[in-house]
């Protein structure tokens, strides 16, 4: 059973008094896309930084069957997870193609190929590559954050509120390319979102989160019909 | 609410967020273009004046040169400064101590017998050792700590490096020879003395291989990134930690250029342990006037602080070369007075 690309047992985290954690379970099958939901403060976010190191964290943490526990981001991203933090993470000093160059900077040798296929999911970024990322529009911002995950050739990709301050076309557009990755490309994801209508639309199984504990797990089409998320998050 | 406010939090309709993000950029760019425009004229009045001047007067001139010469020497120590500030908001205040020490590294080394160039190239090497280790010894432990534990661990550092040079080498002075020689060329009845075409030509050659490092490099676009945005550099796997201290071991090799090329200069007889105390007044001047941020404003801001110091020294018989260091504080005071982001500085602009 424990076939699972990223599994998370007992996951605890906590910023200085403040216990955001309380041990979280949750199992991220290679070539699925995760969602996670739940209200504002119930730990969502600290729960991808808890894979990526960004925040101290107790319990089991295995990517691949590789403990996390004790390594820090640098390390975590060199096991090829690319984490897209919530405001994105983009250099908006630096070019896209510096930005872009970033994402791959654990990879040795030539990026051209992986610059070739990210170019051919975002064509417009090729135009722009020599554009300072902070002239950007909020949208392209994200796509390029997401592009520059992409660059590194994750096998896990982290994905936190993708949809946080988009218009909803873009959100949509977003979420579009994120699927195609996924069947395309065979990209895991474990996305972050507070739109739980279009996060459990493009995943396969998710996670709620309520302050700190996994409340309901399942399948994206059972937790859509499932009425207690379809009260508080999908509003119908 | 401003346009850039808007953009940001803009969960509204695509076009009115597009539209007012590209508005923001508009104003932004355009304001940068006037201010960019008016320090290119200024730096532009300044150097017509100088030729003007130079053509004029060959005492004019010859002050010129030793002011552009001395200037680049502490522009060499303002980029030192700046690379330590832009990657930790830090001015490391024993920067000037830290090239005095590499250079009586390189006396050492000349008195083993080794040749100056051959000298100088391993003080550069040990430069960015002792830089690196420092960082990792002494910073590093504070450095998450808060901006005042890290400036008064380098002020600290200020005194023990003192105590260190005095203790093995003594308080006497040390005499280095100028690898330039003593010879000047002779340019239209205008002697240009050998030494300070050398100087300048090795502070920019040093500079230039810098900003190439940083600009052409993976490993610069990975410290410019760690300086930018720690958090985010780490996520795609950047070692922040150890940027960090190439960051130092770089300052501390750009400063013992600025040590060596400091005691090239014909008039500096002696190597003392006050060799780069004046000039670490002049550096921070440099860097303010470029804006603390700017690595071509530490240069430009040297040059000028070098070539105003000399030519009111020459020309006012009131500014004696006592008066010359409160003198610079005075410029210092000003320019943080009427433009605290220098010539080439820019407000912080930030979007989420």
């Amino acid at each position: 059973m424990t076939t699972a690309l990223l599994e998370l047992e007992d996951v605890e985290a906590r910023y200085g008094p403040v216990h955001v954690l309380h041990g979280i379970s949750l199992a991220v099958e290679e070539g699925s896309v995760v969602a996670v939901l739940g209200p504002n403060g119930a730990g969502k976010t600290t729960t991808l930084r808890a894979v990526s190191g960004t925040v101290r964290r107790s319990g089991n943490i295995r990517f691949a069957g590789r403990p996390l526990n004790r390594l820090g981001p640098a390390a975590v991203a060199r096991l090829g997870i690319a984490h897209v933090p919530e405001g994105r993470g983009t250099f908006s000093e630096l070019t896209v193609w510096e930005n872009l160059r970033l994402g791959a900077y654990t990879r040795r040798g030539s990026i051209q190929p992986e610059l070739e296929r990210v170019f051919s999911y975002f064509p417009w970024l090729s135009e722009r590559r020599r554009q300072p990322a902070g002239t950007l529009s909020g949208g392209e911002q994200q796509m390029l954050a997401l592009a520059r995950a992409f660059v590194l050739r994750p096998r896990l990709l982290l994905l936190d509120e993708p949809s946080l301050g988009l218009a909803p076309i873009l959100v949509a557009e977003l979420f579009r390319i994120v699927r195609e990755l996924n069947e395309k490309e065979g990209l895991t994801v474990l996305v972050v979102e507070q739109n739980a209508h279009l996060a459990l639309q493009a995943s396969d199984s998710g996670y709620v989160l309520e302050a700190g504990h996994v409340v309901l797990a399942g399948s994206s089409a059972e937790l859509q019909a499932d009425d207690a998320v379809r009260r508080s998050y999908l509003g119908y | 609410m401003t346009p850039s406010a808007a953009a940001t939090s803009g969960t509204s309709a695509v076009s009115s967020a597009e539209t007012s993000a590209i508005a923001g950029f508009r104003s932004r760019g355009s304001a940068l273009d006037a201010g960019t425009a008016t320090v290119v004229l200024l730096l532009l009045g300044a150097a017509i004046f100088l030729l003007i001047g130079c053509l004029q007067s060959a005492r004019f001139a010859t002050l010129t040169i030793e002011g552009i010469a001395l200037g680049s020497v502490y522009g060499s120590l303002a980029l030192a400064l700046v690379l330590v500030y832009r990657a930790t908001h830090v001015i490391n205040f024993a920067q000037g101590e830290l090239a005095m020490f590499t250079t009586y590294i390189a006396y050492e080394l000349g008195l083993h017998g080794l040749s100056y160039w051959v000298a100088f190239a391993l003080t550069l090497v040990i430069a960015f050792s002792l830089g690196t280790v420092l960082q990792v010894t002494l910073i590093r432990p504070v450095q998450h700590r808060s901006v005042i534990a890290v400036v008064i661990v380098t002020v600290g550092l200020f005194i023990l490096i003192d105590g260190v040079v005095n203790w093995i080498w003594g308080g006497f002075f040390k005499t280095m020879h100028s690898p330039f020689g003593y010879a000047s060329f002779d340019v239209g009845g205008v002697a240009i003395p050998h030494a300070y075409v050398g100087m300048v030509i090795v502070v920019f050659a040093s500079a230039l291989l810098v900003w190439a490092l940083f600009r052409f490099t993976k490993l610069g676009l990975g410290m410019r990134a760690a300086a930018l945005r720690p958090a985010a550099a780490a996520l795609v796997g950047v070692r922040v930690d150890t940027m960090l201290a190439i960051g130092w071991g770089l300052a501390a090799a750009l400063g013992a250029v600025a040590g060596l090329m400091a005691m090239a200069d014909p008039s500096q007889l002696f190597l003392s342990t006050t060799l780069m105390q004046p000039i670490l007044v002049y550096a921070f001047a440099a860097a303010v006037l470029g804006g603390l941020e700017s690595p071509a404003g530490a240069l430009v801001g040297g040059v000028l602080i070098g070539v105003s110091t000399t030519l009111i020294i020459g020309y006012v018989p009131q500014i004696t070369s006592e008066m010359q260091l409160p003198f610079t504080f005075v410029v210092l005071l000003l320019i943080l007075l009427v433009k605290p982001s220098g010539l080439f500085g820019r407000r912080e602009v930030r979007r989420v």
